[in-house]
């Protein structure tokens, strides 16, 4: 029996997609076995962020309305032979068409064959969000460092406060600029988790090889070179119970010389 | 024995006080007030009005019955009922009056979007983020940090007062008063330990914890408990 854990953040554009595409890809990478789904019905995206988009036959439509069975549509990762699917929203319907019990039913089908299911939120807290929630088991927020996302981000958490079947949500504070928090001109870490006083689960970099991934339709928890990808690991080592020190968010490109004066001291 | 009268009038140092029994029916009362208030003309002499103080012992009286006992009485030209008194209240009023002086402990974080409503005195043991609502008919007490809006003394208590272990409201309402914070705060401010009263100018006022107790000694209650 596995897990059902839902992706969301309120306001639209902090990265709930991205995020979503990298814990999937992350899970799987460790050996899990994962299946994405994406309940932004009418705005899909996670297709294309993963790079399967082309590959869609059935929707989560066309599955609740039962013109087909889950198997049928769920798209299979080919990169992770056999442990990452994905199952896409409809493009031509709206919110509407499903209901709350509906995706419950569907997410407690899911968990019966895989290890985790990774549910991608809609922006807002209308219909989308309600779907979203209904199936899950634990919620992940994700925030940047800016007032009206965690603005945003607090109004989230009180509602998923609400929902009896989901346990205490885990933040994740995306596109952090180093320099930036280090002037004082962004919301600093520290600040935004004794704001929304939930655990922090994972801490992401600004990186601009996010958006080139993305792009190019692949996660970039795939590649391990990047500071992001190691981020998004990291989350899912933290999802899996293992216990992952923070992030050091400080450049750690100034060589080896500035370490050597670090060493001894000197400033 | 039947008892020889149902309506007393006391005159004490603080003026007239009509006793009406509470044994006998409710229009044996009325009738021997009528007959009583009409018989005294010894009142009815001095011009100016009279205030009396009435006591109807163990009797419970409807709202009704009160106005009506009050008009019986205000008919005789210059008697105005100033007080009525009685031992009885119903159940939902000790109830509303029980809650009305409680405190009531909270524990959570009141978010973005959420309104706590309480009836009596507010303890939030944690924090208002901007967004969040606390409503209380008597005092908010928060242990935590104030960032939303708070509102104290909400059915009319110019009285009430705000208290915050960290004093960044976005918006302060005791009774009808309401204040709103500075457009800018400096960064560094650290407004700790500070409570929120409504000055003798009927403004509202942020000032420091400690001078509550000049300001309202009324909230130091010493009733025991049970």
């Amino acid at each position: 029996m596995g897990e059902a854990i839902v992706v969301t953040s309120g306001k639209g554009g902090v990265g709930k997609t991205t995020t979503s595409a990298n814990i999937g890809t992350a899970l799987a990478l460790q050996g899990k076995r994962v299946c994405l789904v994406d309940t932004d019905i009418g705005l899909r995206n996670l297709d294309v962020v993963m790079g399967l988009e082309n590959r869609i036959i059935y929707d989560l439509v066309d599955v609740i309305e039962g013109r087909c069975k889950i198997h049928q549509a769920l798209v299979k990762d080919k990169r992770f032979d056999d442990h990452l699917y994905l199952l896409p929203a409809a493009q031509t319907s709206d919110k509407t068409a499903v209901q709350p019990e509906q995706m419950r039913k569907l997410v407690n089908e899911l968990k019966q064959d895989y290890d985790y299911i990774v549910i991608d939120c809609p922006a807002g807290i209308e219909q989308g969000y309600k779907n979203a929630v209904a199936g899950a088991d634990k919620a992940i927020v994700v925030t940047t460092p800016e007032v009206s996302a965690v603005r945003d981000a607090d109004r989230i958490i009180g509602l998923l406060e609400k929902e009896e079947n989901v346990e205490s949500p885990k933040l994740v504070i995306n596109r952090i600029r180093t320099h930036m928090m280090k002037n004082g001109d962004m919301l600093d870490v520290d600040e935004i988790t004794t704001h929304l006083s939930i655990d922090l689960i994972g801490i992401v970099a600004d990186d601009d090889e996010v958006i080139k991934a993305s792009n190019h339709g692949e996660p970039i928890a795939l590649n391990p070179n990047s500071k992001a990808s190691i981020a998004y690991r990291n989350i899912a080592r933290r999802i899996l119970g293992e216990s992952v020190p923070l992030q050091q968010l400080d450049n750690d490109n100034k060589g080896v010389f500035s370490k050597i004066k670090k060493f001894f001291g000197v400033r | 024995m039947k008892k020889s009268q149902n309506v007393t009038i006391k005159g004490t140092k603080d003026g007239l006080t009509l006793h009406l029994d509470d044994t006998c029916s409710y229009d044996e009362l009325k009738k021997e007030l009528d007959r009583k208030l009409s018989n005294s003309t010894r009142v009815q002499e001095e011009q100016q009005l009279l205030s009396v103080k009435v006591k109807v012992g163990n009797r419970y009286l409807t709202k009704a019955q009160e106005e009506e006992l009050k008009d019986l009485i205000r008919q005789k030209r210059n008697l105005i009922v100033e007080d009525l008194e009685t031992n009885v209240i119903t159940r939902q009023e000790a109830e509303r009056l029980r809650q009305e002086t409680e405190i009531v402990p909270v524990a959570k974080v009141i978010r973005s979007g959420q309104v706590l409503e309480i009836t009596g005195d507010l303890l939030l043991i944690g924090d208002v983020n901007p967004g969040g609502t606390v409503k209380a008919t008597g005092n908010i007490f928060i242990m935590g940090a104030l960032k939303g809006v708070a509102h104290a003394g909400t059915e009319g208590n110019n009285e009430a007062v705000i208290a915050a272990s960290v004093m960044k409201p976005s918006q302060l309402r005791i009774s009808d008063c309401i204040n709103r914070a500075p457009d800018h705060v400096p960064e560094d401010d650290n407004r700790v330990m500070e409570c929120a009263y409504i000055s003798d100018n009927q403004q509202i006022v942020v000032d420091r914890l400690q001078v509550l107790m000049k300001k309202r000694p009324s909230l130091t209650r010493f009733e025991g408990g049970l």
